[in-house]
């Protein structure tokens, strides 16, 4: 048993951190809402090598652990990244699997294509709305029994939808998106898809808990300047006590995601439960913790004006960008329950 | 990370288990059932005489060569057999306090008996008027030459009926703040003027009111310095912390998934085919996971050499709390079987017994509004919300 980062990992950490912070600014990230990207951070994610940095070096990748992807997914989360990062090595990942995606993925690793994944299959040609997808130069999906790349034709544009957490929504139709390059087939394709999308959910509650280590953050400094009743706020249980619970599940939700990426990394065969557990109780503590944050600004929290709302807004955003958790929670008790004697 | 914690007791699992197949009598579990007492004489006369109970102790006050991780191995052997051992852990801590801060003559004439099994020692720190507020306490010692004088009460004296002594937190100065005038003592439950009457409590647990009037305690027999209570039971807290941690058995939820992959619905289909009830029960499946991890971080700050205080707290805040809502969630999810006790109910009443005994969860060791406190001030930096006394 060992609960701490590596040396690297440490490492790592202290420089997409300095990245974020210096590149994911409130104002940038206020600029960048409408759109849902922001093509100046993703250069700067491209020159370091992020976005394909989980692929296998012999491919051109940092051949980094899903532990490693999972702390730069936080630190990305603390600044909410105006880029659909768990998306884009979500779609990396996938090129990665399959030779027929060789050129895409060199395409992602120079910055030429900007990947994202449909993250339910498609229905009829369709599947909507996909972060990233109005931004994206390609959009991996299962369709059927295929696994395929799309892309769109010279000068067809993707409409963005305008969404709750600035997340470059766009719905995927294959009308639209008609250039297809099939990666794989049958149980293939299906399997690689369902694997991609535990890697999201692992990478996205990692986003998620950056998310609300920023919120419990702002939210405790705010109550120690803000003054009412003569006092700083911080004075009242019913302040602390709230601000206390949520930063105790918050303990516990950072545990449950570098325990899922080290299930993942290891073959754990607990690896799919555990990640939909870490995505389903991160964004639980995520919107519990901003939601808390914000009440305690009072009015000031209600305004645009606050950061705050920034993070109310995207912590029930990321995680529904996959649909309803009550699949999710029937799906993870198939995954514990439905063992053997059924 | 590596999330695997290895079982530090591995290699004395198999002889602790052939160690229970041999003595241990499964008519102690419906004993311990049937009179709510926590603490089986026989079974501690049995552990005493063997020498588990001194095991890994200095061979000066009675300790025994027996391995301490054997002993370990055995006392969780016991307890996933469904035995509790209240009275060897309420004796071990103040035993181990007695080593640390008592006098010669105190160490002499009580370890070495606690150890053979002989003397089994109580709490005595909570009274009828304070609880959480522990260093509240009203009981008053008074010297008078050799001795001291003890008038007051206790409350939740678990085991006392069964014991030979309690360990008293009681006032000797009344001058001074109320964490500076308190001072321990051992007093013995035979002694002149002790009272023990029994308190039943929701989960079935027998636990005792004690009165104290003029009882008479000898100053060989005062733990520590007077007036230097507070210190003392830092001193016995720090002993409370158990570390390893036996592989555990099925989870109450994982039981009642079982039960629900056959037992019928109010439509004839097997409960868990209902996506409600798979929904909740994959949610608490969560928070079982969420209790688990926060706890796994204690053991490793501490393994690690550090003092897991803030994250003792919220381990035990989260996984009260969240036994709370289980208990709450799993009776509604039984409808009417959850009304069943004991035999007449699913998994033998499992679940009726368990949204009995929650509530305490968040009472004891601590309430969650003191954890709360905690969290607050020392992990988040806020200031102190309430009144130094």
């Amino acid at each position: 048993m060992d609960l701490s980062l590596t040396e690297d990992q440490q490492a790592l950490r202290g420089s997409v951190a300095e990245l974020f912070a210096g590149q994911a600014t409130s104002e940038r990230v206020r600029a960048a809402e409408a759109v849902g990207h922001d093509p100046a951070l993703w250069r700067v994610l491209v020159q370091s090598g992020i976005p394909t940095m989980g692929v296998a070096e012999e491919l051109g990748g940092g051949g980094a652990t899903v532990a490693d992807l999972v702390v730069v997914a936080i630190e990305a989360g603390r600044r909410v990244a105006p880029v659909a990062l768990p998306e884009a090595l979500t779609a990396a990942a996938l090129l990665a699997a399959s030779p027929a995606g060789a050129d895409l993925l060199a395409g992602v690793g120079e910055g030429d294509v900007v990947p994202t994944v449909a993250l339910r299959p498609l229905r009829n040609g369709t599947a909507g709305p996909v972060p990233g997808a109005a931004v994206a130069d390609v959009v991996v999906a299962l369709d059927g029994d295929e696994l395929v790349a799309l892309s769109r034709p010279e000068g067809v544009a993707a409409e963005p939808l305008p969404d709750l957490g600035g997340a470059a929504l766009a719905e995927v139709a294959t009308t639209v998106w008609s250039q297809r390059l099939v990666l794989a087939t049958g149980d293939e394709a299906r399997g690689a898809h369902d694997d991609a999308v535990s890697l999201w959910r692992v990478l996205t509650a990692a986003a998620l808990e950056g998310l609300r280590q920023e919120a419990l953050r702002i939210g405790v400094e705010y109550v120690k300047d803000r003054h009412a009743f003569g006092v700083p706020i911080a004075w009242f249980q019913t302040v602390q006590h709230r601000l206390a619970e949520v930063a105790t599940a918050g303990d516990g939700a950072e545990l449950l995601v570098h325990e899922a990426a080290w299930a993942r990394d290891t073959g754990d065969p607990r690896a799919a439960a555990l990640a939909r557990m870490a995505l389903l109780f991160a964004a639980e503590t995520a919107q519990q913790t901003a939601a808390a944050s914000l009440h305690f600004h009072g009015g000031y929290g209600f305004t645009l004006e606050y950061d705050i709302q920034l993070y109310y807004r995207r912590a029930k955003a990321w995680p529904l960008a996959l649909g309803a958790p009550r699949h999710e929670l029937r799906a993870l008790a198939a995954d514990l329950f439905a063992g053997e004697a059924a | 990370m590596d999330f695997v914690e290895s079982d530090a007791l591995a290699e004395h699992r198999q002889a602790a288990h052939a160690w229970a197949e041999r003595h241990f009598r499964p008519e102690w579990v419906e004993q311990e059932h049937a009179t709510g007492t926590h603490h089986n004489p026989e079974l501690h006369a049995l552990l005493g005489q063997q020498g588990l109970l001194g095991a890994g102790w200095p061979a000066q006050y009675g300790g025994t060569d027996v391995d301490p991780a054997y002993a370990l191995a055995v006392f969780q052997e016991i307890g996933a057999r469904g035995l509790r051992m209240d009275g060897w852990v309420t004796t071990e801590m103040v035993t181990r306090t007695i080593l640390h801060v008592a006098t010669e003559e105190a160490k002499q004439e009580i370890v070495p008996a606690a150890l053979r099994g002989e003397v089994v020692i109580v709490l005595g720190y909570t009274e009828p008027g304070s609880g959480s507020d522990v260093a509240a306490a009203r009981m008053r010692a008074v010297r008078d030459g050799d001795e001291w004088v003890v008038n007051g009460s206790k409350m939740f004296t678990s085991t006392a009926h069964m014991a030979t002594h309690v360990f008293l937190l009681a006032r000797t100065n009344t001058e001074v703040p109320k964490h500076k005038g308190l001072t321990l003592f051992l007093a013995r439950l035979d002694a002149p003027g002790v009272e023990v009457q029994p308190v039943h409590t929701l989960g079935g647990q027998r636990t005792n009111a004690t009165f104290y009037s003029d009882v008479r305690v000898p100053d060989s027999m005062r733990i520590g310095e007077v007036d230097g209570g507070w210190g003392v039971m830092r001193v016995a807290l720090v002993h409370e912390r158990g570390t390893a941690v036996a592989p555990g058995g099925p989870t109450l939820v994982e039981q009642v998934a079982e039960w629900a992959r056959t037992a019928p619905g109010p439509d004839g289909a097997p409960l868990l085919d209902d996506p409600t009830v798979a929904e909740q029960l994959a949610r608490l499946a969560i928070d079982d996971e969420v209790s688990r991890l926060l706890g796994l971080k204690v053991r490793w700050i501490a393994a690690t050499g550090g003092m897991p205080g803030i994250e003792g707290s919220m381990a035990k805040l989260y996984s009260s709390e969240a036994e709370q809502r289980r208990v709450d969630v799993l009776t509604d999810l039984l409808g009417e079987q959850a009304l069943l006790r004991d035999g007449a109910g699913p998994l033998h009443g499992a679940v009726e017994w368990a949204y009995r005994k929650a509530p305490v969860s968040t009472i004891y060791g601590g309430t969650s509004e003191v954890q709360r406190e905690i969290v607050a001030e020392r992990r988040l930096g806020l200031p102190r919300s309430r009144p130094v006394g």
